[in-house]
């Protein structure tokens, strides 16, 4: 992208992201805001893709909740997401695990990659 | 409402977040210092304006009538010159230097630029009319209808192909989300009209503002 636009939006990056991929399990703690207050939501599935770079990047993660398939995507450097917990490494073999939504149950199931420790 | 006025350079769009953390889509508008060229006054030529100047240009590319005019200036030659009129920058001289600075976060303005060209287009692309049936012997398909009455003549006005785009237009009511003096940009909310690199003049609205 343009050198400008990088310099402009640097300060607006996130430092405090960790790596992760499509096919990792992560839980995501959302700032929900009610009325005047605000809470902490957790929001825990598969990474489903990762699109974009600097601070249009995204990412969306992928549940099944009540039998029902829920996908939210969100912004990689939103202040609003307080932190993102990776809890397990998926190995896939797709940058974009789109195969999922037709899947369900034993065979929406994703090996475990041990890549590297968690820290 | 005082009108203000610069001239920048299309640098392309990005995303910015508020401090609730929306994302919000801004154009960045490159002002490297715009240099006052020429102050016109409603005694010497009839109205008021402000001549900008921006963007360098090498020596080798002007002629020498140009090369006077920034001369006055004490500047090299430049690329984009363009008047704004009734402009309140204060207390400006020929050769200043004017920045992003005279603008504030908040401020609404206007920008004005030339749109990407398109060649020759039909009018379902340059008018957005719609085409007819494709299928069922139709024949039909994306011609522009018919040219109105016989009296020997087309009304004006009527769509027919032709070249789109590469026009000057205006879009109003922009809200300036930072004016950044560092590095000398505009980040203005939404889009403005043509491509990358391209020139604009960013104006305060004449629209009423709250």
């Amino acid at each position: 992208m343009n050198l400008l636009i990088d310099k402009i939006t640097k300060d607006q990056l996130r430092s405090d992201i960790p790596e992760f991929r499509a096919g990792d399990t992560v839980r995501v703690h959302a700032k929900v805001v009610e009325g005047d207050h605000e809470r902490i939501q957790l929001f825990e599935g598969v990474v489903i893709k990762r699109h974009g770079s600097g601070i249009s990047a995204t990412y969306t993660v992928r549940k099944i909740s009540n039998g029902v398939g829920v996908e939210r995507t969100f912004p990689l450097h939103s202040p609003r997401v307080a932190k993102i917990e990776v809890i397990r490494h998926g190995r896939v073999r797709r940058a974009k695990l789109y195969y999922l939504r037709a899947l369900h149950g034993k065979a929406a199931r994703i090996k475990e990659d041990r890549r590297k420790a968690f820290k | 409402m005082t009108t203000k006025g610069i001239l920048g350079k299309k640098v392309g769009m990005t995303q910015v977040f508020t401090e609730a953390g929306e994302l919000i889509p801004v154009t960045v508008i490159d002002t490297t210092p715009n240099v006052v060229l020429q102050l016109k006054t409603v005694e010497n030529d009839g109205y008021s304006s402000v001549q900008l100047g921006f963007d360098d240009k090498r020596q080798v590319l002007s002629n020498k009538p140009e090369q006077g005019h920034v001369a006055k200036a004490n500047t090299n030659p430049k690329r984009f010159i363009h008047e704004i009129r009734n402009v309140e920058l204060g207390d400006v001289k020929v050769g200043d230097t004017i920045a992003a600075d005279i603008f504030e976060a908040g401020e609404i303005v206007d920008v004005t630029g030339t749109t990407k060209g398109h060649g020759f287009q039909g009018v379902i692309k340059k008018d957005g009319q719609r085409r007819g049936p494709m299928a069922h012997g139709s024949r039909y398909h994306r011609r522009p209808g018919s040219l109105g009455a016989v009296i020997n003549r087309v009304f004006p006005g009527k769509k027919l192909p032709g070249r789109m785009g590469n026009k000057t237009v205006t879009i109003q009511h922009l809200e300036i989300v930072k004016a950044d003096t560092e590095n000398n940009v505009l980040l203005v909310k939404g889009n403005v009209p043509g491509a990358k690199k391209s020139y604009l003049v960013v104006k305060s609205t004449v629209k009423n503002t709250k």
